[in-house]
């Protein structure tokens, strides 16, 4: 696969992408074995030891519930590493959809996908996930979708501009030709020929949805307590800061490490796609 | 050699703001906000009504008595086809009607007014910061290169990375509990100048992303002009460094450089929400989610639709900036 190569090949040559790429994936396996490499419930309270500092058995101490705030983290990794990658799926596959059939078909299809994607876009982005989750409720799969609804827009946009460059290539005009139709078109030779690009901008989009995410869960609108995530880990600190104020400290450096590799991942990943850009960014 | 008739004529009216292409320009883009207000509604009372549930029950909250909800059901016209409902919506707002808040009875569109200044000086103050932080600190990455260069665009990248509600935390435990040089939370009184203590730190957690962004983007706009033949003629003429760098590549950099604090001005509303709850700033934001959490979704709809609007209208303001700062971007 295209895009597989492409980013192959930027670790083996740039070392700061493959340590960046190292981070995510270190966070990734703690996200995903976290059962495993902390195996007690992160909700479990024990009032007689809370909100003590870091030591030997607490590494960054506890809450007000006594809880072990690592243990915490370890396991808000889980939700909001989840959130990216699927709320940025969702907005991919939704965005793509609209934006690459619009483009293909023309005329009133494209007109009506692309005046929906404006009004889309008429509204700032974590307003319409909060609208949404105002109204279904918030739950992890509905802040998943509402992130998703709220990114699709700029997919659909992108992919609309990638399909209308490509469809008028020969080998597209030869598929028509040989009779094949505009679904197949679509989906067994442009969609290939547009996904590298795509593929950047997702990886570029996935912290843009942790960060929506955490902003949700501190407003308390998204994933609800107890379970832990990055953003309400914060939220819980913010209460107790006079006192305890490494809770919401080390809570935002997860986030802050995580979403900058995954800009430095994207943003290498993007000047090796275009690299008129490579000099300036 | 006379220009052709068509380039005398644009030429001639590039300098002139009030002729007839700009003037039909601006009718454009204001009329083409009609369909976006009206999209923006749409969306609204799509969300409102794919919801689970009756539209009245969901905007009566948990506790509706059976009557209330008939109530309002004969008012929003819930009966009728769903047309003729959204129609009754959209005429209703028009005549800025949003219907009453149910957790203070109070009219929603009076109480979301109210709340309009402390977002609005919010959301300015952070952009006048990133403006005065981000662009010469690009500039001088760009001039300077070198270690300079590395250590303001690593500094930059730091700063697009942090959440900023996390940022706004940090500089709340740093500057007001324990230096206690600024008020913990709250937004003072907004036409008073006492409010600009309020919003010192709430404006700078604002500005993390656009400072950022806006350093990137001048660096790179400028090392893009630097390039341009007109600066190596500019160089050859025997200008002075300075003049070059602030008469002919800053200036040149600018358009792409109004984009991002464009593109900001408008995301900065919607960044403001959190921001808000941070400091407890009584601004649209915290409106909006405090009548969340009421289950007050009549002030909801109204809050998102006002936002919404806003962020509408300075984006509309934006682009007429560009055309006056680029006279190229009026015939496009």
């Amino acid at each position: 696969m295209d895009f597989l190569r492409t980013f192959i090949y930027l670790l083996k040559r740039n070392r700061l992408a493959l340590a960046c790429f190292a981070v995510i994936a270190a966070m990734a396996i703690v996200a995903v074995f976290a059962p495993a490499i902390s195996p007690y419930d992160p909700n479990e309270p024990n009032l007689k030891n809370k909100l003590s500092g870091p030591s030997g058995e607490h590494w960054l101490g506890t809450d007000q519930l006594g809880r072990d705030v690592l243990r915490r983290i370890i396991w808000g990794a889980r939700v909001s590493l989840k959130v990216g990658i699927v709320a940025v799926g969702i907005a991919f596959v939704l965005g793509t959809g609209i934006g690459m059939f619009g483009a293909y078909l023309g005329k009133w299809s494209d007109e009506i996908s692309m005046r929906g994607v404006d009004i889309m876009l008429s509204f700032p982005m974590i307003l319409l996930s909060i609208l949404i989750i105002a109204f279904f409720g918030s739950s992890l799969l509905n802040v998943m979708l509402a992130i998703g609804i709220s990114l699709a827009p700029r997919f659909a946009r992108l992919a609309r501009g990638l399909t209308l460059s490509v469809k008028e290539l020969e080998y597209i005009e030869a598929a028509r030709a040989m009779g094949a139709g505009w679904l197949r078109i679509c989906i067994r030779h442009i969609f290939p020929n547009i996904l590298t690009p795509l593929m950047v901008t997702a990886t570029l989009y996935i912290s843009t949805a942790i960060l929506i995410e955490s902003s949700l869960s501190y407003m308390g609108l998204g994933v609800q307590p107890p379970d832990p995530t990055w953003g309400s880990i914060i939220n819980e600190g913010r209460q107790v800061i006079r006192i305890m104020p490494w809770i919401s400290i080390f809570a935002g450096l997860a986030i802050t490490i995580t979403i900058l590799a995954l800009n430095i991942l994207g943003d290498a990943l993007r000047d090796i796609l275009d690299p008129n850009l490579r000099r300036q960014i | 050699m006379r220009p052709p008739p068509g380039l005398a004529y644009r030429v001639a009216d590039a300098g002139n703001p009030g002729s007839g292409p700009v003037a039909k320009y601006l009718t454009r883009r204001l009329i083409l906000i009609i369909p976006t207000l009206l999209g923006i509604l749409t969306v609204v009372f799509a969300v409102i009504h794919l919801a689970p549930g009756s539209p009245a029950e969901i905007l009566l909250g948990d506790y509706a008595s059976p009557e209330a909800v008939a109530v309002l059901e004969a008012q929003l016209g819930l009966n009728t086809p769903v047309w003729q409902q959204y129609a009754l919506y959209v005429w209703k707002v028009m005549q800025g009607d949003f219907g009453r808040s149910f957790a203070t009875n109070r009219d929603v569109l009076t109480e979301v007014v109210k709340h309009i200044p402390y977002t609005l000086e919010l959301a300015g103050a952070a952009v006048l910061i990133s403006i005065l932080i981000g662009i010469p600190a690009g500039a001088i990455a760009a001039v300077k290169g070198g270690g300079i260069d590395r250590v303001s665009m690593i500094l930059a990248l730091l700063l697009a990375s942090m959440p900023l509600f996390w940022l706004g935390i940090l500089l709340m435990l740093l500057f007001s509990i324990e230096l206690g040089w600024f008020p913990l939370i709250g937004g003072g009184d907004p036409y008073s100048w006492s409010a600009i203590r309020y919003l010192v730190l709430p404006a700078i957690a604002l500005s993390g992303t656009p400072t950022a962004f806006l350093a990137r983007m001048t660096r790179s706009s400028m090392l893009e002009i630097v390039r341009k033949d007109f600066i190596r003629v500019a160089y050859a003429k025997g200008l002075k460094k300075r003049v070059i760098i602030f008469k002919h590549v800053l200036k040149n950099a600018m358009v792409p450089i109004l984009t991002v604090i464009g593109l900001n001005m408008g995301q900065l509303l919607g960044g403001g929400v959190v921001i808000e709850i941070v400091f407890a700033r009584p601004g649209l934001g915290k409106l909006l989610v405090d009548s969340i959490f009421a289950r007050d979704y009549m002030q909801v709809q109204g809050t998102v639709v006002v936002i919404a609007c806003l962020f509408v209208l300075i984006n509309l303001a934006v682009d007429m900036a560009y055309s006056f700062f680029d006279p190229r971007i009026r015939y496009r």
